[in-house]
């Protein structure tokens, strides 16, 4: 945990309540997300319970299964789901944008808007690949020699599951999100991050009840039990209270199975309702939470980079859609070493393309980067006008600033900054680092940087600059910048003798440059590799050499 | 000698309190205690055979984890199914399909009665065949005091080496299981190691074997799970731990963790021994609520996480954090400096986003 949540953190004990980790919203929230609570049985991996799912808070779609070791039962719930999900799914299907030619690809096009999941914990959505693993290899009733056939469209439900599951991995996407996932990145509690993981008190300390405070609201969520001694929040699951599964919900499993060997019609449909109300009294208090959630996001401003990134998973929804109409098999039990080395680096640019937009987005986060020493505020006191050598000389202005920031960097490291209006980021090197004059040679932590311009000569080649790995100023920013950083800009200021109008930044004006780059390889809203259309060759690895796999074989105590 | 109890046995009986069955610690217990090795308060109470949770109810406190009779029964018709007809399924998955195993009777009277008897079917199973031992019982000595184990199985090889058998019901799908899950199975078994080193150093193998259903279906799979990194920080950390006579030595004699005493009593009872909570004993232990209660009143940073600590030095209370966040003295401490500059920017930040001058 970073030092600065660790005192948001403690704010938020001595506020009672949550205080903000973000300033901007950093993920899409849909106009009308599809929420998704499962619930499973405890101790059997692939025998769903219920589920609640919707796109409308009011009138939420429950599947129960009344005996989840029943094979046939499950896969009724299958279908509940498949038509659930399916359809919303298909709604986005044949919306479609057209993105013109470039010089790389050919005009190509893209669904509008994407149909976005939206499930209460991590845990619940690694039961969404659970469940696409466990339905997308199912046998339909259109094979005559299924032993145990399923609706069609069940496997095709494990097909989309799977691509969401998959595509969650990706950091920053939207198309399959946690509620507990979104509400920690935009607060910060008064308790654990291993806490947080509990929608309800979460969601306690970042909204409580009237009448109480965050951690009296959490306590709440996390013990407090009726008089029936059940919960008052249930877990969000996919796993049900070990109370109520041994107090209530397997005296009325009994009930349904004893009504049902007996052939009793009547009292199994009683029994059926009895396990639909407890499954649902469990499920409905998560439903509300998740919804909550969805409010309290959706306060927040979306952040600038946020549509851009919303692009990319519309290009893997339509990747993913292009694969099922060319009639691909379905996505194999585990990626050959290719694929999965391309999965990793996309993920990874995915990450750093994150970390990047994220800070250039919210000040706070960037205050966080600021922090670590991976950028830098500051005032600029001159700029010195100098050009590069050559037959064409080019600007290259020389920036003195003064911040209190320390960056980690070395002479030549690069810098970026943001320009407002164009395209990329300004590249610029540091060219010297050094304790700005007439400070107080106390005010450091500690270190040598503090002890002033001298300290730091001990050798030729680190003389302008502390070692980068050197302790954290102690500066009170109140009282004066600490550092003076000279900065050479080396682009961004167009292509003739004299820079840009409005490019190099004048004496007086504050600046942000950050030592990390602001655009990824990739460019800007290309399809990655995963969601390469079938148009243009599919993904690497493609359909021709994949086999399809084999179904998973039938026992007699299967929970597919 | 000035205490009225002669043994360390009579001592923690006198703790649980009188007529109280001691409580067994099982693998996951003391793996669990070796996750903490800091925390007294556990160590003594589980060395003593308190039932922690009936005392955490007592407290009001109640702990919030139990099993489900759906894992429970799960678990045992699977662990049924591996060592049905002689074992064949787990002799099969060891590599010998097909091959017969001893499986001795391993019933006796008493924890000491059934460990004997592992030790002598250990020393009995003879050469150049299998011996399953079925729930076998091996004991070890925990700061200063015998604690008893139940493995699922002991497998004995024909080459005359110790695997130790650990079946769980969470599957491996397509060939890779839960990390989470694995971790917790694999520090379980490691003490199971550590206890058959104890019967006869070397013998035992450092990879188990671990049991568990494929993919969705009932059929047993198996893995073979190194555990000499969780062995060697079992051992460790249970080295760390404070002897046991020494935390009882440090209490007053009337000290008592009978849950059927009254609650003030209870609560002093609990509180005068030191603990180490941290949030991870909400998965572990079943005195969590109330050693967190007690966190919290106490401002601690531990409350919040046990890794904020190196960031903060000496600031141990979240109260001593803030004023540190907003101190103007010059310091020399590097953790009050690093919480300046982070209070700063952040107020800078906030003030930025609601619309004031960056
Ligand atoms: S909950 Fe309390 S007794 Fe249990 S390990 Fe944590 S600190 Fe120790």
């Amino acid at each position: 945990m970073s030092l600065m949540n660790v005192l948001a953190r403690a704010e938020a004990v001595a506020a009672g309540r949550a205080v903000p980790a973000a300033t901007v919203r950093h993920r899409r929230i849909a106009e009308r997300p599809l929420v998704l609570v499962p619930l499973t049985t405890a101790g059997e991996a692939g025998a769903p319970l219920g589920a609640m799912v919707g796109t409308d808070r009011a009138e939420p779609t429950l599947l129960v299964v009344p005996q989840p070791l029943d094979r046939e039962l499950r896969f009724a719930f299958f279908a509940g789901l498949a038509a659930a999900v399916l359809p919303v799914v298909d709604a986005y299907a044949d919306e479609v944008e057209t993105e013109p030619a470039t010089k790389n690809r050919e005009e190509v096009e893209v669904c509008a808007d994407a149909p976005q999941i939206v499930v209460p914990n991590s845990a619940a959505l690694d039961y969404v690949r659970l469940l696409g693993r466990s339905t997308r290899y199912l046998r339909t009733v259109e094979d005559p020699d299924a032993p145990h056939p399923v609706p069609v469209p069940v496997p095709l439900l494990g097909r989309w599951l799977t691509h969401y599951a998959e595509r969650a991995r990706t950091p920053g996407s939207s198309l399959l999100v946690a509620m507990t996932e979104l509400l920690t990145r935009h607060w910060a509690t008064g308790q654990s991050a291993m806490e947080d993981q509990h929608l309800g008190a979460l969601l306690g300390w970042i909204d409580p009840p009237d009448g109480l405070d965050g951690g009296s609201a959490a306590a709440r969520a996390q013990t407090g039990r009726g008089p029936d001694g059940l919960l008052l929040s249930p877990p969000a699951g996919p796993a049900t209270d070990p109370v109520f599964d041994n107090r209530v919900l397997a005296p009325a499993l009994e009930r349904y199975d004893a009504a049902r060997s007996a052939g009793a019609t009547g009292p199994m449909r009683v029994a059926e309702a009895d396990v639909r109300r407890l499954v649902a009294s469990q499920l409905r208090p998560t439903w509300d939470d998740v919804w909550h959630g969805v409010d309290l996001l959706r306060a927040l401003p979306e952040g600038a980079h946020v549509e851009e990134r919303w692009k990319r998973d519309r290009w893997s929804f339509t990747g993913h859609r292009d694969r099922l109409r060319a009639g691909e098999p379905p996505q194999p039990r585990r990626d050959d070493a290719v694929t999965a080395a391309q999965k990793l680096a996309g993920r990874e640019t995915a990450q750093a393309r994150l970390y990047a937009q994220e800070a250039l987005d919210d000040p706070l986060v960037m205050a966080a980067r600021r922090l670590a020493g991976e950028a830098f505020t500051g005032t600029v006191l001159s700029v010195e006008m100098t050009w590069s050598e050559g037959r064409r000389p080019m600007p290259r202005p020389l920036l003195t600033l003064t911040t209190p920031d320390l960056p980690q960097a070395d002479p030549a490291t690069r810098a970026y900054r943001a320009l407002p209006g164009a395209k990329s980021a300004q590249t610029a090197e540091v060219v010297s680092l050094t304790p700005a004059p007439g400070v107080p040679a106390q005010r450091g932590a500690g270190g040598a940087p503090a002890e002033g311009p001298s300290a730091a000569g001990g050798g030729p080649a680190a003389a302008d600059v502390p070692p980068a790995a050197g302790p954290a100023p102690a500066a009170e920013p109140q009282s004066g910048p600490l550092w003076q950083v000279v900065v050479r800009l080396t682009g961004g200021m167009g292509t003739g003798k004299t820079p840009r109008e409005g490019s190099v930044p004048e004496p007086g004006d504050r600046v942000t440059f950050t030592l990390f780059a602001h655009d990824q390889r990739g460019g800007p809203a290309l399809p990655e590799a995963e969601a390469t259309p079938w148009t243009h060759g599919g993904p690497p690895q493609a359909r021709e050499t994949a086999v399809p796999e084999a179904p998973d074989t039938a026992t007699a105590e299967d929970f597919l | 000698m000035s205490t009225t109890h002669h043994t360390l046995r009579e001592r923690l009986a006198a703790l649980r309190g009188p007529g109280t069955a001691p409580r067994p610690l099982d693998a996951r217990a003391l793996a669990a205690l070796a996750a903490n090795p800091g925390c007294r308060r556990r160590a003594l109470m589980d060395a003593a055979g308190v039932d922690k949770g009936a005392v955490a109810e007592a407290l009001g406190a109640p702990a919030r984890f139990g099993q489900s009779r759906f894992a429970f029964s799960r678990g045992h018709a699977f662990e049924a199914r591996v060592k049905a007809d002689g074992c064949a399924e787990l002799l099969r998955l060891l590599g010998a399909e097909g091959a017969r195993a001893q499986v001795p009777d391993l019933a006796a009277a008493g924890p000491e009665g059934r460990t004997a008897r592992t030790r002598l079917a250990l020393a009995e199973a003879p050469r150049g065949g299998w011996t399953l031992l079925d729930h076998p019982l091996l004991a070890v000595e925990v700061a200063g005091s015998t604690v008893f184990l139940e493995p699922d199985a002991v497998a004995v090889a024909p080459d005359g080496s110790w695997t130790v058998v650990e079946i769980k019901s969470f599957p491996i799908l397509d060939g890779a299981a839960d990390a989470m899950k694995v971790g917790a199975a694999a520090r379980q078994a490691a003490v199971y190691v550590l206890a058959l080193d104890a019967v006869e150093a070397g013998r035992a193998r450092s990879a188990i074997l671990l049991v568990c259903p494929k993919d969705f279906s009932n059929l047993p799979t198996a893995e073979s799970v190194d555990v000499r990194k969780q062995l060697a920080v079992t051992r460790r950390q249970l080295a760390r731990l404070t002897r046991i006579e020494e935390i009882a030595a440090a209490l007053p004699e009337a000290v008592t963790f009978d849950p059927a005493a009254p609650r003030p009593e209870l609560t002093a009872a609990v509180d005068a021994v030191p603990a180490a909570y941290a949030p991870e004993c909400l998965s572990s232990c079943e005195l969590a609520f109330h050693c967190r209660a007690r966190a919290r009143e106490a401002d601690a940073v531990d409350a919040l996480g046990r890794a904020l600590r190196s960031d903060l030095g000496d600031l141990t209370t979240l109260a001593s954090v803030r004023a540190a966040s907003c101190s103007t003295a010059p310091t020399a401490d590097p953790a009050v400096a690093a919480l300046r500059r982070a209070a700063a920017l952040r107020a800078e930040a906030l003030a930025a986003a609601t619309g004031g001058p960056a």
